[in-house]
């Protein structure tokens, strides 16, 4: 498909729920302040975690979102923080009930797990030796459809309505089947990202991997992707939300269009479930940027995958080496958020978004001593300021699942395309 | 505990659980469903809540022909004083 013939997809809306910020001005200053949301949590150390380190999200009032007691009973944490995202999104986006409703707009996310509300059905069921005391809202509280099912729901969603799970690049996937359905004209409008469980049941088993980082004496320092001091992951989460819209449609309604999503490139390893294979990766972004329609030379800012650990990050950055070569600005901004997991893909997006808003690039902090296998790309370890037309976003997962997406920022050049 | 008594307490128990507002309760012929938009999910909790709080045990058949609030003092009753 050409350029001339392709549906653009532009963002018309974004909600972020991070350990760096519960609103999108927050998190803006956190990035550009280069502001860690890591703590250490003496509550897995007691229970046995090898690390203790997790990112903090502040506590949301549900009741400012809408949402009451009755609207919890079904809603996880995951669900939780897509509803808050997601309400900020579409209120900034300014969907109305009918158009929600129409059958032309749809809701994907990005979700993986949804633990806590299994392990507490579990626990129930062995103390109480049956299933009556689990209560009516755990089932919905326990799938992974937990997100789009609660907010379906509430937003009167009457088109598209799942989740989609693929690892740590859920939130990514999730976007890029948004801008397929409305390319494809099969949908408008699709509420889309991804949400991600921060108790610690849902880290037991990762934990268990050898994958976290034991820097628990400097908790903000702990993750530092590409730093030759790096060793392993800090994990994280929240809700990150972006309505995504077909261009023609935004600008008739006169939405605000807050980014235009220019290319999405889709892999997989098909080689090992843990250990990324830069191939891969290097095929997808290189899709990305044929979708797009680009050269390498115009992306103007990267935000890597990159989540600390030795291996992945290493791997990244042979491949951005190999396709962009060393000059373009890299940083991961999972050194302040640490690692986002299934909603990743999708709040690093807004990331993006933020920083091309308040014309700076986020510095990838705790960058202090380069190594010699992350060696050949620029890494931004100060914030620049500075405006860029294309940038990518990178995200990985288990299995081998690759997906990048490439953003534009020129809108009004985009605007006179049409 | 008198029948009214346990009313009381169970529309306590309504209203802190459903956020219903306590004047919805007034009236023991009040449709749980129609009237209160208590759904089938809801009295799957109500039920449980009901057993915790009086410490007794409801038979599925009998709460299944719950429809009004004074079928719920009655089916509770019941159950507590078999």
């Amino acid at each position: 498909m050409t350029d001339n013939l392709k549906r653009q997809v532009a963002v018309t809306g974004i909600g972020i729920i991070s350990s760096i910020g519960v609103t999108a001005a927050e998190v803006s200053d956190s990035l550009r302040l280069g502001r860690s949301g890591i703590v250490m949590d003496p509550e897995r150390k007691s229970l046995g975690f090898r690390s203790g380190l997790t990112g903090k999200v502040k506590v949301v009032n549900p009741a400012a979102y809408g949402l009451d007691n009755k609207a919890l009973r079904t809603m996880g944490e995951p669900a939780l923080y897509g509803h808050c995202a997601a309400t900020d999104a579409v209120a900034g986006a300014a969907l109305s009930p009918e158009l929600l409703g129409s059958g032309r707009c749809g809701l994907v996310f990005g979700n993986d797990s949804c633990i806590r509300s299994a392990a507490e059905a579990v626990d129930i069921l062995r103390k109480e030796k049956g299933t009556r005391f689990v209560g009516s809202g755990r089932v919905f509280q326990g799938m992974n459809s937990s997100v789009t099912m609660n907010l379906g729901v509430r937003l009167g969603i009457r088109g598209a309505c799942w989740t989609l799970s693929a690892a740590c690049a859920s939130g990514a996937h999730a976007v890029g089947q948004g801008v397929m359905l409305i390319r494809s004209g099969l949908q408008d409008v699709v509420v889309t990202g991804g949400a991600q469980e921060t108790g610690w049941e849902s880290m037991v088993a990762f934990d268990a991997l050898n994958a976290f980082s034991l820097r628990e004496d400097a908790p903000q320092k702990a993750s530092r992707p590409f730093d030759r001091g790096r060793d392993g992951l800090v994990p994280s989460g929240g809700g990150a939300c972006l309505v995504l819209e077909d261009l023609e449609h935004a600008l008739k309604r006169k939405a605000p269009i807050r980014a235009v999503i220019r290319g999405y490139g889709f892999s997989s390893d098909g080689k090992h479930l843990s250990v990324p294979s830069s191939e891969g990766s290097e095929r997808a972004v290189r899709q990305a940027l044929d979708d797009a329609g680009i050269a390498p030379e115009m992306v103007g800012y990267i935000n890597a995958h990159a989540t600390s650990t030795p291996i992945g990050d290493a791997a990244e950055a042979k491949m951005i080496n190999r396709v962009f070569g060393t000059a373009v600005p890299v940083s991961s901004t999972k050194s302040m958020t640490g690692h986002e997991c299934w909603m990743a893909g999708a709040s690093e997006l807004i990331y993006c978004i933020l920083m091309a808003e308040g014309g700076f690039i986020a510095p990838n902090i705790n960058f202090e001593e380069a190594d010699p296998d992350c060696a050949g790309i620029n890494v931004v370890s100060k914030t620049h300021t500075g405006k860029v037309r294309y940038v990518l976003s990178n995200s990985f997962g288990f299995g081998g699942t690759n997906a990048a997406i490439i953003l534009d920022f020129d809108i009004n050049r985009i605007r006179g395309e049409l | 505990m008198t029948r009214e008594q346990l009313a009381s307490e169970i529309n306590a128990v309504l209203a802190a659980q459903f956020e219903l507002k306590p004047e919805s309760l007034q009236d023991p012929e009040t449709k749980l469903n129609d009237d209160l938009g208590l759904d089938s999910l809801d009295a799957i909790d109500l039920v449980v809540t009901m057993e915790k709080k009086f410490g007794c045990r409801i038979l599925e058949a009998e709460a299944r022909e719950v429809r009004t609030l004074s079928q719920l003092y009655d089916c509770v009753h019941k159950a507590k004083s078999p």
